[in-house]
């Protein structure tokens, strides 16, 4: 049975690389954001999970909208990033863990989501970000990441309930999957932002709360929202919520709170960083 | 009922639901390009002809001039590929942000801190 240990929340803003890349995490205006991850990566080095599950959204790196997954997931054994047409510079290759992927994926068909199953996939800034913040100078060789991809790109979009459903299968594989391995996972991207329309700029610092309360103590109330909810509450792209709640589906035991930021904005968006422990249920 | 066929407008916002990825499809696929830097070599040396090579109606090729988002995204833009438009054009989240909605780059981030601290 692998060990699933903790999960972590973070945004994933292309601004962030470049800040990073500038050197501007002591500057007043990033300082903020930067100060909430020191606990986290702290964590992630005491504590060394072998593989790192990342919810996160494409956009437009890999999935053009001639063809697109709702859900999707990476079992190769390496992930290149590339270009996105924004000037962050790429960054080195990540590991995969192709066999855990498959049981995953294996085990996700199985109980009715039809995954979209991927050898090769370019990796965005919505999974690079995090790993880049997480092991500052990109020194994440040593953790094996396996993609899970939820579209947030094009509508219908899968909801709440059902990405919360898709958590808890992920969990349910992982506890099943025969090794001791540790497992953390990372759910990136939210929460309130918008920006695209008359409407963009839209930030929503009160429901961005809500929620990181609700994603510690009770994650099934927030499936109560539909998408159309979560964008007329907390923007267009507020519906990156839905990665985060996918990934603490994927905790099925006692859940504890260890460390939380929240500042907004950075680039247009609110943004959240939990840290959460689990303890495998017995 | 599916969430889109929910009748709430949500002032402001244009969904990028299936009406609106059939109608941008060339616009969104030319956007797409730009993640090469031959893509945004080829548009630099001459837009307008990029346009035509993607089959661009007369609207979005003029908005794409124009650099006029709104229209883009009633014409099918998605903002994620207009991003990318953007990014070629060398302006960032905040300057999009304030062509949109009609407001200085500077007001428009204010507007931003004052969402981020609930007020």
């Amino acid at each position: 049975m692998a060990n699933l240990i903790g999960a972590v929340t973070t945004s994933h803003i292309p601004a962030i690389a470049n800040a990073m890349a500038n050197k501007l995490e002591e500057t007043p205006y990033w300082k903020p954001f930067f100060d909430g991850y020191p606990p986290v990566r702290k964590w992630l080095n005491e504590n060394k999970p072998d593989v790192i599950v990342l919810f996160y959204n494409d956009h437009g790196l890999e999935f053009f909208i001639d063809k697109k997954p709702t859900f999707s997931i990476g079992v190769a054994d390496q992930y290149q990033n590339a270009d996105e047409g924004w000037g962050i510079a790429t960054i080195p290759p990540v590991t995969g863990e192709s066999e855990l992927s498959w049981h995953i994926a294996n085990s996700l068909v199985h109980d009715g989501f039809d995954m979209t199953i991927c050898q090769e996939m370019k990796v965005d800034h919505g999974l690079t970000v995090p790993l880049s913040l997480m092991w500052p100078g990109n020194d994440y060789g040593h953790v094996k990441v396996i993609p899970v991809c939820i579209n947030c790109e094009q509508h219908p979009m899968p909801q709440p309930w059902r990405c919360l459903e898709l958590g808890k299968s992920i969990g349910k594989a992982i506890e099943s999957f025969d090794s001791d391995m540790t497992v953390a996972l990372f759910g990136t991207g939210g929460l309130s932002h918008q920006l695209d329309g008359e409407r963009a700029g839209i930030i929503n610092r009160e429901f961005d709360l809500e929620c990181m309360d609700k994603l510690v103590t009770d994650p099934e109330d927030l499936t109560k929202y539909s998408n159309l909810d979560l964008i007329e509450i907390g923007g267009a792209q507020a519906v990156e919520l839905n990665m985060w709640i996918a990934m603490r589906g994927a905790l099925r035991g006692k859940v504890t709170e260890l460390h939380r930021n929240y500042h907004a904005p950075i680039s247009n968006t609110g943004s959240g960083v939990l840290l959460l422990e689990h303890e495998m249920p017995s | 009922m599916s969430y889109i066929e929910d009748q709430r407008e949500v002032e402001g916002t244009v969904l990028f639901d299936h009406r609106m990825a059939k109608k941008g499809y060339g616009l969104n696929k030319m956007c797409f390009s730009f993640n090469d830097q031959v893509g945004r070599d080829e548009f630099s040396k001459d837009e307008a002809g990029y346009c035509d090579k993607f089959g661009l109606t007369e609207i979005q090729k003029k908005a794409v001039l124009d650099k006029d988002i709104l229209t883009l995204l009633k014409e099918g833009g998605s903002i994620y590929y207009l991003a990318k438009f953007a990014g070629l054009l060398k302006l960032n989240m905040q300057d999009i942000g304030a062509l949109q909605t009609g407001m200085s780059v500077e007001e428009f981030k204010a507007m931003l801190v004052k969402n981020g601290q609930g007020k």
